[in-house]
């Protein structure tokens, strides 16, 4: 029998050490069976955020430098800027690319810099212990927000993709999931897309992944994935929001 | 013929895979890894179709699928 | 050779190019301003590239990425600037990455103004951002200097993989002098095996890091620093001297201000007062061999600074209680006269001091 689903390459074998049913593990793989895929693990230099996925320096197995809170995307670019032939992406997360790291994923959108962000969405700061993040739902509890987000408090929720499509820079933005089979093989497609946009030399591009964090959620992970379902998706809606014409990838 | 093998070492017990088998035949079992968690695994191989869904929603890549393939 | 008139801030940026950095990210802020002007018309010349970041945030980060795929790379800015850019320093200092910053001080704190100033001392020499490291310090006190020290920052960076930081003051980045640009250019650029410029340019996986969680791996990456800094510390003490030979009052100064001792000494000697000056070239590290071997000789140390007395504490060190230190200075931006340097050299010498 041959085996049809295993460890990607780019990914080594070594325990995620994410909560149970993060679906930060489904990402990471995601990423990986893509650079496999494309055959860049070579020629491939990740940028790991602050909060949980920091460890993805760990778990690719590619070049990897861990980045200052938020600023991935600058240390992208002059990663890009150097080695403008090298694949070049960041994995961030919500607290990491959309609070403190706004500035930099902005303008990196901006200057259409030719790099990757894979962003996870899971409405809350993970790794410091389930604070309220820039896309914490209205009327989320988290330990920052224990009577729930109140927008007259703490405004509303920062949506990426709408944010960046009016972007002369951004050459592709979606907005995917990986709380089911049917996000998860469309959340693969995206990500590939998004490399192949930079490949292709077409600019910045960027993936929104509504992710799950079961601990924080206060949830079980079978909870959790309705939870996404039923509360995230019509807030943060799914699909590609900004794509390149027709036949340039 | 398919197969699904469980690294129940690495399982940490989340259950996402036992929500989509489309055969319902992914299971928790009752022993703990070592790790402290219960593991997922299947008893009923010959039920399994090699699909693959369960090894696409486990985030800790759990499982492995092997099929065997078809003459062209 | 002949001379060229230049601006000390292009005179970094010409020094720059001449120690083979080809990367410049920075984000405008007086007065260093002359300095990106000229690398944005200059590097495109050499086949480099200037990009004006969207902060000093961004800038620092784009350096610690472009120093990480191995490029010399340097950014420049000046006081409120360098205090956004400590996080970044810290980090450049923990994943031990090459780069050079320049800070053309101005005066402070809060947004202060554009006027000359050395009290970023501390800042620079002590740390800034977190957690237990040295950046190495130049100052230099010319144009031609600081042309001259852009390589010497280049090739200190890369031996140590430190970052460097040139430092000057506004006047210095404003001021114009005739400057020798000296013949043809070699630049030996190490070999950077440890860079992230992907598995296929490089044996196995490399990954630019300073994120140790577990306290074992984070003392030994402290430890192998503390190495490090003792090594430069050993080796790359750097001071000039000016008329020390027989003096019992020693001025102190770096930078604009070590000449303007220099005209304040002469003056003295002319006076019959045993004056002389030396002046710390590294600020970090401290050239304190020098300067405590010349504790027993000395009635009386003077820091002439424009702070409010921040390097002093270093010379202090370095004498360690064997005579009195004692400090002039100026503040806000304001440069301290020569008459003014004179008449506290004298108050010295007719005090008695340290008898």
């Amino acid at each position: 029998m041959k085996k049809v689903f295993s460890r990607p390459r780019s990914l080594k074998d070594v325990p995620f050490h994410y909560c149970p049913g993060c679906t930060h593990g489904v990402a990471h793989r995601l990423v990986a069976e893509v650079i496999d895929e494309l055959g860049i693990q070579d020629n491939v230099i990740g940028n790991a955020p602050v909060g949980c996925a920091v460890f993805t320096m760990d778990y690719f197995d590619f070049d990897m430098i861990s980045a200052a809170h938020g600023r991935a995307p600058a240390v992208a670019t002059g990663v890009k800027r150097v080695l403008p032939d090298r694949v070049v992406f960041t994995y961030q997360g919500d607290g990491d690319l959309a609070a403190i790291g706004t500035g930099e994923f902005v303008h990196a959108a901006v200057r259409g810099e030719k790099i990757t962000c894979i962003f996870i969405n899971n409405a809350v700061y993970g790794m410091t212990g389930g604070q309220m993040a820039p896309t914490t739902l209205l009327g989320q509890k988290t330990k920052t927000t224990p009577y729930g987000r109140d927008s007259e408090v703490n405004g509303y929720p920062i949506k990426v993709c709408e944010m960046l499509t009016p972007l002369d820079g951004a050459a592709y933005v979606a907005r995917v999931a990986v709380h089911s089979p049917k996000a998860i093989i469309q959340a693969k497609k995206a990500i590939k897309k998004a490399f192949q946009v930079q490949i292709n030399g077409l600019g910045f591009s960027l993936v929104e992944i509504l992710s799950t964090c079961p601990t924080n959620w206060g949830l079980t992970p079978l909870e959790a994935v309705k939870w996404l379902d039923e509360n995230m998706i019509p807030y943060f809606p799914l699909g590609e929001y900004k794509v390149p014409p027709a036949g340039v990838i | 013929m398919a197969r699904v093998i469980f690294l129940e070492e690495r399982c940490k017990g989340c259950q996402l895979c036992t929500a989509v088998c489309p055969k319902g035949i992914v299971v928790m079992t009752g022993s703990t890894n070592e790790m402290g968690y219960h593991p997922a695994t299947v008893h009923e191989q010959d039920k399994c179709t090699g699909c693959g869904i369960c090894a696409l929603v486990c985030p800790d890549m759990v499982i492995e699928v092997e099929r065997e393939e078809k003459a062209v | 050779m002949s001379k060229i008139l230049m601006k000390g801030n292009e005179a970094i940026g010409e020094g720059a190019v001449r120690a083979g950095c080809r990367y410049f990210f920075g984000y405008p802020i007086t007065p260093q301003s002359e300095l990106t002007h000229y690398l944005a018309k200059r590097l495109p010349e050499v086949g480099g590239l200037f990009l004006q970041a969207e902060s000093e945030v961004a800038s620092i980060n784009m350096v610690y990425g472009a120093a990480a795929a191995g490029a010399r790379v340097m950014t420049s800015s000046s006081g409120p600037g360098i205090s956004l850019m400590q996080e970044g320093l810290s980090f450049l200092a923990g994943s031990e990455l090459p780069s050079v910053v320049v800070n053309l001080m101005r005066g402070g704190p809060g947004l202060g103004n554009i006027a000359p100033s050395q009290s970023d001392y501390f800042q620079a020499a002590k740390g800034g951002g977190h957690g237990d490291y040295h950046m190495i310090v130049l100052a230099p006190n010319t144009v031609q200097e600081m042309l001259d020290t852009m390589g010497n920052a280049f090739d200190l960076a890369d031996k140590y993989r430190n970052p460097v930081m040139v430092m000057a003051d506004g006047v210095m980045g404003q001021m114009m002098e005739p400057v020798d640009l000296g013949g043809d250019v070699r630049v030996e650029i190490p070999p950077k095996s440890w860079a992230t410029t992907g598995m296929a340019h490089h044996a196995g996986k490399n990954v630019i890091n300073s994120c140790l969680v577990i306290p074992e791996e984070m003392e030994e990456l402290n430890l192998k620093l503390e190495k490090k800094y003792k090594e430069i510390s050993q080796k790359e003490q750097v001071c000039d001297e000016y008329m020390l030979e027989g003096a019992d009052i020693v001025l102190v100064a770096f930078g604009l201000v070590s000449r303007i001792c220099m005209s304040a000494v002469e003056k003295a000697r002319a006076m019959g007062i045993k004056a002389g000056l030396i002046r710390p070239v590294t600020l970090w590290p401290f050239p304190a061999g020098f300067i405590g071997k010349t504790a027993d000789k000395t009635r009386a140390y003077l820091t002439v600074e424009m702070n409010m007395g921040q390097m002093i504490e270093d010379v202090k060190l370095a004498v360690c209680g064997r005579a009195p230190v004692y400090h002039y200075g100026r503040l806000g931006g304001m440069v301290p006269d020569v008459r003014d340097v004179l008449a506290e050299i004298k108050n010295l010498h007719e005090g008695d001091a340290g008898r």
